[in-house]
């Protein structure tokens, strides 16, 4: 019991400081609806900036905990609320997620360009003692908590002292305490809404900072993938809160802790659940909290009265284009595809057509979004989990059963589409971010259970997977390896299309319409989804086999760590989640933008060894400009794409292709007007015919139908 | 109203929320081919009876059964298929499609959607059948002309004929009618009330109309339910039920 004990209150300052993630997601959750996926990444700028100052420039103690906390945290909040989140409040939430997932992708890779590439190893504490053990307290008790244990729970008693301070005796803590209750009947009342969003935006930025210092020291080096695993397992605790009750979310935390820290102590170091469960703990809460904590995904509804007069959601992006562009965009995707095909067979050199292979086998995973998130309007982010499935049972399968490789990837699809569905059946009870929360929990349960197995993933050696030979054709050939993926991949995008236009597409697009009028009509929402889920996960698993066997062997971490999950779908969405050309582009663009930057910012760097006799200075701007960057700036501009998102939910490629296509018909129109022909109806371009004003203007706004009918007596 | 059955029974529906009391024990009988009105202020329970109905709310107490069967657990869509269909107060039509596209989605899942399979191989394509169907109930409700239309770009008043044709695809045995007037002028109710005559004269279909315009009423409904916070507080044929004192002061008193 004592022993239990002991290790309960181990676990405590772990706790407070998933308490103090927990608590500051909850206030810009419930003050501006976002659900703030790089919470973990502004906690890790507050740490990198700690780091620098503290250890490089080896500032005292005081000045680096202010700065990094008190100045950069709050800064940073400010920023993202002015910037983007305030012009964000009428989007949806789907938005909103996708949004704080570009900055999730986006923000580490800045704080690495400011601040070196270098690992940071050590992280320096939040205290003066330098060794931690040598201040113990209580001394010579069981009980035993060191200098910076002892810190963190302090620090965590004093944020939330002084928000029940702010919250009970100040006239803006009301306010914002109001907020947290009930937004919209607060907005009702005439409370200036966005000063409270953006102090809640400040307040909770302070707290990601003083978390992320605090929770430095627990690593040996710095690193943005822990400080998001950190925050996935703060998730639990705001699950545990019922996303609102910050005491709950408080108590969450800690006992997510103990109950960590009790595990570590119990469980037999070298057991499976040692092993996988352990660190998978916080996960596996978020997940079952999440389907069945009572309260969690209803809670919002049942409490807002207001729920039944809020302004309906804006409508799903235009999927309603004229004959004229759909023909065009199809016969300039044909002509595209096959000039890229001849290109790769006769042109391009050995590397070149690895990374556009590459990019055409992600081109299938990314169709995989385009049917979950495009036509399913679900945003999943375990998708490279689902590649990972494809690809381990393509390696299995062929290592076990001596199957045909061609075969064993089709296998691998199947029993990732069948993963899929069974997923699917629990987790499409949620909607919209609680969705996204549970296959994000799914993703790292996957890495932190499935993934060490021997059986699995082959434990540290990767599994071989050859590439296979069909008939007369080696397909070790890369050109004809090419060939091979582009072949799949037409095929994948036909199924997608044919999939799109016919019965279950059209059921799905009512869905995302309105739920509850498609299943008036007799649509079940769960046959069509679980449909969705499956596709999906079929289409990410037979390219997770591809991709395995392309490279020669599944190897999790280079090719499916579930953060790339993430980069693909804000790849996609930017690009557009409902097209497959959109999805093509985004799978070649993730390998090649990085190596086109890269060879653009091998330019000055030539300049400069070519021209000895430049001005020292400008010599020194540009030898700033580093290929090693490449990767890091790709990822920054992918981040920074997800953030058009909310403006275009229709993709960049859309607004591009329709964009396009006025200036053409601009231009046609110009020469028709100097060239005065008898004007017929039929000569019209579609885009001025009245029965079909279908521009993306029109699309986009609200529908005049949506907005007038709402208790009208 | 001769047959012995009456083609929806709910017997004593009660439903609360968080403390309100929304509906108390409310009995409503629809038999095959009558229209029926539902009346009563705003807030009177009148959407969440349709709700409790059509299965988007699971009541707290009470019974639905639905042409000799118990619809209790299940959920809206089987309920659909059995053969009750409804329209929505706050409009609700599927955004991004057009007109007719509407109709199509509604005639396909009349039979429970197709195989997956069909769409894999491309073969789910609409039929000239359905789509025959279709175009002949835009027809018959005058929407011939925005059948290629974005539903965004409709007015109120044809938004609500497109929701009407949409749950008429389905072929429904009763159409629950959540205030179609609402939101439209004059004109548009009196032709909204010469559609649903038509469309009832046509297939029969039993209808339960939920409605504020006394005189669109008057003019359908031949018994009248009226409710009254939660409560029911008359019921009768239409003339009788609008004379009654009681209803004149919960209703026709309070400004209408
Ligand atoms: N989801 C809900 N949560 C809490 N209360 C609700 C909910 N839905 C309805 N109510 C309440 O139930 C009561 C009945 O509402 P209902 O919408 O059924 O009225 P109605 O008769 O349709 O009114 P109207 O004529 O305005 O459409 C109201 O007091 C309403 O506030
Ligand atoms: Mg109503």
């Amino acid at each position: 019991m004592i022993e239990i004990l002991e290790l309960a209150v181990r676990g405590v300052p772990t706790g407070c400081v998933f308490a103090l993630l927990a608590v500051g997601l909850v206030l810009t959750y419930k003050t501006s609806g976002v659900f703030n996926l790089a919470f973990g990444a502004q906690a890790y700028v507050s740490a990198v900036v700690f780091y620098e100052v503290r250890k490089e420039h080896e500032w005292p103690l005081l000045p680096a905990a202010l700065l990094a906390i008190v100045v950069i945290g709050p800064l940073l909040g400010l920023l993202l609320d002015r910037v983007l989140f305030r012009h964000l409040r009428t989007s949806g939430s789907v938005a909103k997620l996708v949004t704080s997932l570009g900055l999730l992708v986006a923000i580490p890779e800045l704080v690495r360009l400011a601040f070196g590439s270098e690992s940071k190893k050590n992280p320096p504490p939040l205290w003066y003692v330098e060794r931690t053990d040598q201040w113990l307290w209580p001394e010579g008790s069981r009980f035993v908590l060191d200098a910076g244990q002892v810190t963190t729970i302090l620090a965590t008693l004093v944020v939330v002292a002084g928000l029940g301070v702010l919250f009970r005796s100040t006239a803006l803590g009301l306010r914002m305490r109001a907020v947290v209750e009930s937004p919209r009947m607060v907005e009702l009342n005439g409370i200036n809404a966005e000063r409270v969003s953006m102090v809640s935006w400040m307040l909770s930025s302070f707290l990601a900072g003083l978390s992320g210092v605090l929770l430095a020291p627990l690593f040996a080096s710095l690193s943005p993938f822990d400080f998001f695993t950190l925050l996935v397992a703060a998730l639990a605790a705001t699950a545990f809160g019922r996303l609102s009750s910050i005491p709950l979310t408080l108590l969450g935390g800690i006992l997510l802790g103990v109950l960590q820290a009790i595990l570590a102590g119990k469980l037999p170091t070298d057991s499976i659940l040692a092993n996988g469960l352990r660190p998978a703990l916080p996960f596996v809460v978020l997940f079952a909290l999440l389907l069945f904590w009572p309260g969690l995904r209803s809670a919002r509804d049942a409490a807002d009265p207001l729920a039944g007069v809020d302004p309906p959601p804006p409508p799903a992006a235009a999927s309603i284009r004229t004959r004229f562009l759909t023909v065009g965009t199809r016969a300039f995707a044909v002509t595209v595809s096959a000039i890229g095909l001849l290109l790769g067979w006769f042109v391009l050199d050995s590397f070149w057509l690895g990374l556009v292979t590459s990019g055409v086998i992600l081109g299938v995973i990314m169709l995989s979004i385009t049917v979950i998130t495009g036509m399913g309007g679900m945003i999943s982010l375990c998708q490279a989990t689902f590649a990972a499935i494809g690809a381990f049972t393509t390696a299995r399968v062929v290592d076990s059963l001596g199957m045909s490789v061609i075969v064993a990837i089709f296998v691998g699809a199947v029993v990732a589409a069948a993963v899929g569905g069974l997923l699917a059946l629990p987790v499409l009870r949620l909607e919209g971010v609680y969705l996204a929360l549970a296959t994000l929990a799914f993703a790292l349960m996957f890495q932190s259970v499935m993934v060490p197995l021997d059986w699995v993933s082959g434990g540290t050696t990767p599994l071989r997977v050859p590439r296979p030979v069909i008939g007369p054709v080696d397909l070790a050939e890369n050109r004809a390896f090419f060939v091979l993926a582009a072949a799949l991949l037409a095929l994948a995008g036909a199924l997608v299309y044919v999939v799109k236009r016919g019965t279950t597409g059209r059921f799905l697009d009512a869905l995302r319409g309105s739920e509850y009028a498609a299943a008036s009509v007799g649509i079940s929402a769960t046959r069509a989804k679980v449909i969705a889920f499956s596709l999906s996960a079929g289409i990410a698993g037979l390219g997770g086999g591809l991709l395995a066997c392309f490279y020669g062997a599944a190897n999790y971490d280079q090719s499916f760590n579930f953060f790339y999950g993430l980069v693909w779908v804000v790849l996609v969405v930017t690009a557009g989640a409902r097209s497959v050309q959109a999805a093509v582009i985004s799978g070649l663009g993730f390998f090649l933008i990085p190596e086109f930057l890269q060879r653009l910012f091998e330019i000055p760097g030539r300049y400069v060894a070519d021209h000895p006799d430049l001005p020292a200075a400008v010599e020194a701007v540009l030898r700033t400009i580093k290929p090693e960057y490449s990767l890091g700036v790709a990822f920054i501009l992918f981040g920074f794409g997800a953030l058009t998102y909310a403006k275009h939910p229709e993709g960049i490629i859309e607004v591009q292709t329709r964009a396009a296509l006025r200036k053409v018909m601009g231009a046609l129109d110009r020469t028709d007007r100097s060239q005065p022909t008898p004007a017929t109806d039929d000569a019209r371009p579609p885009d001025e015919d009245p029965a079909a004003p279908a521009t993306d203007d029109d699309a986009r706004r609200p529908a005049p139908v949506r907005t007038g009918g709402a208790g009208v007596p | 109203m001769s047959e012995a059955q009456a083609l929806l029974e709910a017997e004593r529906i009660t439903k609360r929320f968080a403390g309100i009391s929304a509906l108390e024990e409310v009995t409503v009988e629809v038999h095959r081919g009558e229209l029926v009105g539902l009346i009563g202020p705003n807030g009177a329970g009148k959407t969440t009876l349709f709700d409790c109905l059509s299965g988007k709310l699971r009541p707290d107490e009470g019974d639905v059964r639905f042409d000799g069967r118990s619809l209790v657990g299940l959920p809206v869509h089987r309920r659909a298929r059995l053969g009750l269909a409804r329209t929505f107060q706050r409009i609700e039509l599927f955004s991004g499609m057009n007109v007719r596209d509407q109709l199509l989605v509604a005639e396909r899942a009349r039979h429970g959607g197709g195989s997956f399979l069909r769409d894999a191989v491309g073969l789910s394509r609409p039929t000239a059948d359905e789509i025959e169907r279709c175009d002949r109930m835009l027809d018959l409700l005058g929407l011939t002309p925005d059948a290629d239309r974005p539903i965004e770009s409709l007015s109120l008043g044809r938004g609500r004929l497109v929701e009407l044709g949409r749950a008429l695809m389905t072929e429904p045995k009763l159409l629950f009618l959540d205030e179609p007037s609402s939101g439209l002028d004059r004109r548009e109710t009196h032709d909204m009330g010469t559609v649903l005559q038509a469309v009832q004269e046509r297939s029969h279909t039993a209808i339960l109309l939920v409605e504020h315009d006394v005189p669109m009423v008057q003019r359908l409904a031949t018994r009248l339910y009226v409710l009254d916070a939660g409560h029911l507080i008359a019921s009768g044929p239409t003339r009788e039920v609008l004379d009654d004192p009681a209803v004149r002061a919960a209703y026709l008193g309070v400004g209408v």
